[in-house]
């Protein structure tokens, strides 16, 4: 039998340093220890890691959607014609926050600011109109409980809108720490670029949800 | 051990037969487990139906399964024993063994594909009911079990659970003309079934899940309502059976017993004669 | 936490990080993951308490039938059901991620803290919320099993009826799982991102390593559970009908109609099944480490050992359907299921056999840690066997819902893993409190709880194999069941009661120690990982004083050849002699 010492010698690591030169900035919550770690910013693992979980609930759900069309009590509705201008809205917002994720690389304040209060109103009649989808459908007898498709066009909207909502309070943050600070920090790069990630996010799981939906419910 | 060399020597003691206390015991726990096995005191109630291969795979599995809890016990028990601490002990650093872990793998395998592949063969002819099979509709409710027989044209008629009311327990659509000659048993009725001819049956559910399960056969099958569920069986031995409920459907579970009779296929044809059919009990309500 | 005044100014000016110093932001609404690591285990093993109450109640019915009047059918229900949620979500999962993997993360990798504080600490308030709205629900009834099956907890006339208990649950759950995700997110990014200097993924204790896959598998499974979770509490509440069809309740007709009751079970179960291994993965990794330690031995076939963790924690998303068997789902997913099912035996397998092999010519030193990680072997053994049978279909039609699957299940996940507890506490107490617990009444705690557990569940099989189903709430009037059930249930339920006595000697034990225990020292059994290393002990705020460490080597340096002690802990630089390995 052979025995192999297992002590690895430190050029065995295949993890990239980070040239965290360990000050110990550990505070600020977006530094762990030595950095031995990913060279990526630990608020952007997270927030892929939270993308992975936010993707299995939509996945769950259009599962169980595809599930329950089987049963036998399955009827299409009409669905509300305001969703193509808020499936737009979402883009646009999206966009808007591809260009400031940009324009934040340059270091140009001015505009950020610009696209950011853009976005967050883009965004905000995103949310507007979709209340105004559930009055339409509502207005038409069509409620939450009123048949399956129904149930699902209210839950999948809903978990969406909540999503927008989650989203909504980081951009809060984001922008208020860029108008009350002059100069832009490294921090707030790295929140819009987060931001931008996260709205592009939103943009996919809409038009997945509003594809299954307008294909296979109206 | 710059902890256990402070501590006490009767503490060092007192370790060391923690080591062989937990050597024994793992040995107690395998005997016990091997008397009580073969003694065959709490063993499967008698088996009353086709499904002996259920049975056999039951036992193959045991066997294997039984061999790796041996064989680990045994092994545990005797490192425990082997490598407890003494004085001017040391521990060989020995952090990994390919072959040995090879062979190890290996052999898990085997078992694995002993009790995988008979057993999915098996589970095949599980699910596939003979052409010839008897239908009989088993109904469970908040805690009854209720039949129907497809009477004599062997059809069962066509049901709607909409249509359940206190006249129609069963929802049974009157218009089709294949429900006339069924047979209903209502809610804690007997259920009767011919001893060496296949059944099938075919499993509803007026409010919450149940599960038909006759110990004695062998089988289980959980009532759902909105679905058909179905499972087949053929009764070998004649004689009085309970029906258990095995899936928890609120207060009353517990008690959710049925009868079940298992009969010569003459005592089994008289009796089904004896019953009153749809058109006869319902015939009223129809017009 | 005492430590000298000069240290922290020290600690200040490295860190740039004001220490908090009220009472209030260092023991309350605190951000260092180590007094938020308490926090988890405190609450978790108090409401563990109150899940062993239940279990004493369940076992007075079955055990004495009849004999108290104050369990009805009703209440033998309830507390069938809050027992199993409390033990596997409230107990079993915020323990061993939110305590251990709060305690053990960053102190074993080197961390000062998690990458998130914040985040860490809102994690921890939004399970105690979650708790406190299970309790809230535990004056109504909820006797639809932990399993929450529709229509039985959707449907508010079923007897019992599925009220505010079950909607308490529901919501319970909606927030356990916001906690959990938080928490989550935060195990893995800071294994991922803050490891100390020379640590690479393949040096991490298998502690790590079974907490990040466990904590990786609840990021994924725990968003079943809430959409499974919402769309019941909307069928409950809101009439929808996404899991009740046309349902008629003691011959009235509700209003719902074509939902699948199966379609929940499958979202159940595609959460439960990867549940089961974030519960297990971790208590692996745990007794891992203190099986090397102890036995003064590297673990055997580290690489082995990481890859099973992996393939286990795949593997567990596509075998749910094996609790399914007898659903009325389509009978062909059976032939998958089962292959799949099969083959989680293989790796779970390869960790049992390097467990021993690690005992295997070690020096193996019996503190109560170290039974109770010995304790986890044979119990995960006896348990998980048994899964060969409830996993091969054919095996499993008679046995499914049986006493067989209670015994394997209590075994399997719910002994091992409260084993790898306790083997944890045993072993980390020092580290956490400052002083060594009590090897006395450990073992007594021990002795019994392991013999104890043993006469419960082991039983079980043979009942399983004679029929007796479970969650019934009495077997009289049963000419099927064997007779000399009624005197085995009576054993059982005394030895439960002893069992459970034993449990407040461990309670004792806790305080007792952690008051007039013997002082610790730093590193009490001459581990090799990162958290005996700490300037003091308890670490203190920020966990490494001025200088971070640096890892040199993998964890498990026992007993190398040529090296003056029998461990090099990860932080010792250059190779001992080679001359010595060769043999």
């Amino acid at each position: 039998m052979t025995l192999k010492l297992r002590t690895m010698p430190r050029e065995e690591a295949g993890v990239v340093l980070t040239g965290n030169d360990g000050d110990g900035s550990w505070g600020d919550g977006f530094r762990g220890g030595g950095g031995w770690g990913s060279s990526l910013p630990a608020g952007k693992i997270a927030l892929w890691l939270f993308l992975a979980t936010a993707t299995v609930v939509f996945l769950m759900l259009l599962s169980a959607y595809t599930v329950r069309r089987g049963g036998p009590d399955w009827r299409s509705l009409p669905l509300p014609g305001i969703l193509w201008l808020n499936t737009s809205l979402l883009m646009i917002s999206s966009g808007v926050w591809e260009w400031a994720r940009r324009s934040s690389r340059r270091r140009d304040p001015l505009t950020m600011r610009f696209l950011l209060v853009t976005a967050g109103v883009l965004t905000v009649l995103f949310l507007s109109g979709q209340i105004m989808a559930w009055q339409q459908m509502s207005l038409a007898g069509y409620f939450l409980a009123t048949n399956a498709a129904s149930s699902f066009f209210y839950l999948l909207t809903a978990l969406h809108g909540m999503h927008v909502l989650g989203g909504m309070v980081a951009w809060g943050w984001t922008t208020a720490t860029l108008i009350w600070h002059k100069n832009a920090t490294s921090m707030i790069h790295l929140r819009i670029e987060l931001c931008a990630i996260y709205w592009h996010f939103l943009m996919l799981i809409w038009l997945v949800v509003f594809g299954v939906l307008w294909f296979e419910i109206s | 051990m710059g902890y256990l060399r402070q501590a006490a020597p009767c503490y060092k003691i007192a370790t060391i037969m923690q080591g062989i206390a937990l050597a024994i015991v793992s040995i107690l726990f395998v005997v016990v487990a091997v008397v009580v096995t073969v003694s065959g005191i709490w063993w499967l109630p008698p088996l009353a139906s086709n499904w002996g291969a259920l049975d056999t795979m039951l036992i193959i599995t045991l066997i294997v399964t039984g061999v790796a809890f041996i064989g680990v016990n045994v092994a545990l028990a005797y490192f425990l024993w082997r490598y407890r601490s003494r004085q001017g002990m040391k521990a060989t650093f020995l952090p990994e063994h390919h072959r040995l872990e090879k062979w190890l793998i290996v052999l898990t395998g085997i078992g694995i594909v002993i009790l995988v592949a008979p057993g999915l063969f098996v589970y095949s002819n599980f699910i596939r009911p003979p052409q010839d099979a008897l239908v009989v509709e088993v109904l469970s409710q908040q805690w009854f079990w209720s039949y129907r027989y497809p009477g004599q044209d062997g059809k069962l008629g066509g049901v709607n659970p909409k249509l359940i009311n206190a006249d129609n327990p069963f929802g049974i659509d009157l218009a089709d003309p294949a429900s006339q000659d069924d047979v209903l048993i209502s809610p804690g009725g007997q259920l009767h079934l011919p001893v060496g001819k296949p059944v099938l049956l075919e499993l509803r559910s007026k409010d919450v899940l149940h599960s038909f399960y006759v110990p004695q056969f062998r089988i289980k099958m959980d009532t759902v309502p909105g679905l058909v569920t179905r499972i087949w069986v053929t009764p070998t031995e004649t004689g009085t059976f309970e029906v258990l409920c095995a899936e928890l459907c609120g207060i009353g579970h517990f008690n959710m017993q049925g009868h079940l009779i298992v009969e010569s296929e003459t005592e089994y044809q008289k009796w089904l004669t004896e019953q009153p059919t749809v058109s006869q009990t319902m015939g009223a309500t129809m017009k | 936490m005492a430590q000298p005044a000069s240290k922290d100014e020290v600690h200040v000016e490295h860190t740039g990080h004001h220490e908090p110093t009220s009472l209030w932001s260092k023991y309350i609404f605190s951000q260092d993951h180590k007094v938020i690591a308490l926090q988890y285990t405190i609450t978790a093993l108090l409401v563990g308490g109150v899940g062993m109450v239940f279990s004493w109640l369940i076992r007075l019915q079955l055990g004495f039938p009849g004999q108290f009047s104050f369990i009805q059918p009703e209440n033998y229900l309830q507390f069938v059901t809050q027992h199993g949620m409390i033990m596997v979500v409230y107990l079993l999962t915020a323990l061993l991620l939110g305590g251990f993997g709060n305690y053990l993360i960053p102190l074993m990798i080197g961390a000062r803290d998690m990458a998130f504080p914040f985040l860490n600490m809102l994690s921890y308030w939004t399970y105690l919320i979650s708790v406190i709205l299970l309790f809230v629900g535990l004056w109504d009834a909820t006797g639809a099993g932990w399993t929450l099956y529709p229509p039985q907890s959707a449907l508010p006339g079923a007897s019992p009826g599925a009220e505010w208990g079950i909607r308490f649950m529901l919501i319970s759950l909606a927030v356990f799982v916001a906690s959990a995700t938080m928490g989550g997110l935060n195990y893995v990014t800071t294994v991922l991102q803050a490891r100390a200097k020379g640590m690479t993924l393949m040096r991490m204790p298998l502690s790590v390593w079974g907490i990040f896959v466990a904590a990786a598998l609840a990021l994924l499974a725990f968003p079943a559970l809430f959409v499974g979770g919402v769309m019941l509490l909307l069928d409950n509440m809101a009439g929808t009908s996404f899991f009740i069809p046309v349902v008629n309740l003691f011959g009235r007709q509700l209003g719902h109609e074509g939902g699948n009751p199966i379609l929940f079970q499958h979202l159940f179960w595609y959460f439960g099944h990867p549940e089961v291994y974030i519960v297990i993965l971790p208590a692996m990794g745990i007794v891992s480490d203190i099986i090397a330690n102890r036995a003064r031995k590297p673990i055997f076939g580290y690489k082995a050992m990481i890859l099973s963790i992996l393939a286990i924690g795949g593997i567990s998303f596509v075998v749910w359907a094996h609790h399914m068997f007898v659903s009325g789902m389509n009978p062909y997913f059976g032939y998958w299921f089962a292959v799949a099912t099969l083959a989680i035996a293989i790796p779970s397998a390869v960790k049992t056999y390097n467990w021993l092999l690690t005992l295997w010519k070690g020096n193996l030193h019996f503190s109560t840690a170290m039974l109770y990680a010995i304790g986890f072997v044979s119990t995960f053994v006896a348990g998980g066997l048994t899964g060969l049978f409830l996993g091969n279909i054919v095996v499993d039609v008679p046995l499914t819902d049986t006493y067989f699957v209670v015994g394997h299940f209590h075994l399997v996940m719910g002994v091992s893993a409260i084993f790898g507890i306790f083997a944890g506490i045993y072993y980390w107490f020092p580290k956490a409190c400052g002083r060594m617990m009590s090897e006395a009444m450990g073992k007594i705690h021990f002795w019994v709880t392991f013999i104890g557990a043993y006469l419960i569940f082991f039983p079980m099989y043979w009942l399983g194999f004679s029929g007796v189903p479970r969650r019934y709430y009495s077997f009289s009037g049963i000419d099927t069941l064997p007779p000399s059930l009624n005197g085995l249930n009576a054993f059982m339920t005394v030895v439960a009661l002893v069992v459970g006595a034993a449990q407040l000697v461990f309670a004792f034990n806790l305080i007792w120690s952690a008051i007039k225990g013997k002082k610790a020292s730093a590193n009490p059994w001459q581990a090799t990982t990162l958290e005996w290393q700490t300037p003091t002990t308890p670490p203190p705020h920020g966990n490494w004083g001025p200088n971070e460490p640096i890892v040199y080597r993998w964890a498990y340096d026992y007993s190398v050849p040529g090296a003056d002690e029998d461990y090099i802990p990860q932080t010792v630089d250059g190779v001992p002699a080679r001359a010595g390995a060769k043999r």
